[in-house]
């Protein structure tokens, strides 16, 4: 009796056992027809379409950094002409004056000023719903060369739904100090990057990108000090570094001729660093002539394994650079820009004005002048004018 | 396992081959659901992720020499190594 409640038990769980199995089997060729539905769809859906080529444009900017001691300011320039309609050309030059007297330039060193200038070339080619970009600059201080060139390509599927990009970097810099001759370093840099624009309806559009960063070399900067039971010692820093960035982004139109976006991005490295950034924005048109923009922006980043105020014991590694302390940094910003003359079709040109107020916080980072820990404030100043012809 | 697996991954294969037909109503491909027609408002400068190149690599700039947080800006390109 007992063998035969067993045995229908046995039945019982095996035909429970049958129905999940069937059910599985309907849900997996389910999610097949869906797989392959999609892929046939990104596919079919390429179709006849093209992209069109970024159109001509001209941009002037004057730019001006302040805070912390430092006043970086200057003018850049962008040309962007097409030929041929299939590539275009763009040519960048780049300016930064620099003013330094910063917390660790006053507390070891003295304030000084320099110039970076900056080069860059780029191409764009477009085929069908791919376009190349190939890019290659050089920027130039009186201690420091560095060169890099970038391919990227980005590619349209789905019916234009849906945008994908790849891309690659390498960088090479040289590094000099200036009064010491005997001073030579280098350090090469790789950054390897994908990302995806997809369309999600007639109103919203999110992008979601990733980045692998690799440096070798010299990366840290001649001239700062780290301190070590009180006293300053040139700071030493690992000659290799990798980080992974992810960035998403939500972009939406709220249909009152006004928008908002909103950012996250994570990134960390082998040196132990984590970081998140968050950004939201509103952006909206006040009457025919102007677009007005308004943002906040939270950052936040916990310090490097070798980092430290004031190092208690000896190791290979040690630095007191603040950009790989603890800290976070909040900005406010906004943006305004008036269209001058539009004439659609042919040309448009528009007066621009940025600003951004930024405070600094550092966790453990002391002003060595108060003993306090160090915060300070920036601003950021942009005015330029951006034509389309 | 694997003779279980080729026919999924036979299948798969197919209807991505026959996509755009619609031979088979069971593997109708996923259509874009958002017509080029109904794209009018994306089109806006207001939607644009990244509208002008030179203020953008201003604040690029400016954040990668005081943040030690790098990259996945969707920027096309490299930043310099400068510091």
């Amino acid at each position: 009796m007992a063998a035969t409640r067993r045995s229908n038990a046995r039945l019982r769980a095996g035909g429970v056992a049958r129905l999940r199995g069937l059910r599985a089997a309907r849900r997996r060729a389910a999610l097949l027809r869906r797989l392959a539905g999609l892929i046939g769809g990104v596919l079919a859906a390429s179709g006849a379409r093209a992209v069109d080529l970024p159109e001509d444009h001209a941009e002037a900017l004057y730019h001006l950094y302040n805070g912390g001691g430092v006043t970086a300011q200057g003018p850049a320039l962008l040309v962007r002409k097409s030929i041929a309609d299939k590539v275009s050309l763009t040519g960048t030059y780049y300016v930064d004056a620099v003013s330094n007297a910063s917390i660790d330039v006053v507390t070891t060193a003295s304030p000084y000023r320099e110039t970076r200038q900056e080069f860059a070339l780029s191409g764009d080619y477009v085929y069908r719903d791919s376009q190349i970009t190939v890019a290659a600059s050089t920027s130039h201080e009186p201690d420091y060369v560095a060169n890099n060139g970038s391919i990227d390509v980005t590619q349209e599927v789905f019916g234009g739904m849906t945008n994908v990009s790849l891309g690659f970097s390498r960088g090479s810099d040289r590094v000099t100090k200036k009064g010491s001759p005997e001073f030579q370093d280098h350090a090469t840099h790789w950054q390897y990057r994908l990302g995806a624009t997809q369309i999600l309806t007639p109103r919203w559009l999110m992008s979601a990108n990733f980045e692998a960063l690799s440096d070798d070399g010299f990366l840290g900067s001649p001239y700062r000090v780290a301190r070590v039971f009180g006293a300053a010692v040139p700071e030493r820093n690992p000659r290799t570094r990798t980080g992974r960035a992810v960035k998403l982004r939500l972009i939406g139109d709220l249909g009152n001729r006004d928008a908002m976006h909103l950012e996250y991005r994570y990134f960390r490295d082998t040196w132990a660093i984590k970081a998140h950034t968050a950004e939201l924005g509103y952006s909206r048109y006040l009457g025919q002539a102007w677009l007005a923009d308004a943002y906040a922006r939270y950052y936040t980043q916990s310090h490097a394994l070798f980092y430290s105020d004031n190092a208690i014991s000896e190791t290979t590694y040690v630095s007191r650079n603040r950009q790989l302390s603890t800290f976070n940094d909040g900005s406010l910003g906004a943006k305004l820009s008036y269209t001058v003359r539009k004439i659609p079709g042919r040309y448009e040109v528009k007066l621009n004005g940025a600003y951004e107020y930024t405070r600094f916080k550092f966790k453990d980072f002391t002003d060595v002048r108060t003993g306090s820990l160090y915060g300070y404030s920036s601003s950021v100043v942009q005015l330029y004018v951006s034509a389309i012809y | 396992m694997k003779t279980r697996m080729r026919p999924a991954i036979a299948l798969i294969a197919a209807s991505a081959l026959l996509g755009g037909c619609s031979m088979l109503p069971t593997f109708k491909p996923i259509e874009p659901w958002v017509k080029p027609y109904e794209r009018e408002r994306l089109a806006d400068p207001i939607m644009k992720l990244s509208r002008d190149s030179l203020p953008e690599k201003h604040f690029e700039h400016v954040r990668d020499v005081r943040e030690a947080a790098r990259g996945a800006t969707g920027v096309q390109g490299g930043g310099c190594g400068c510091n």
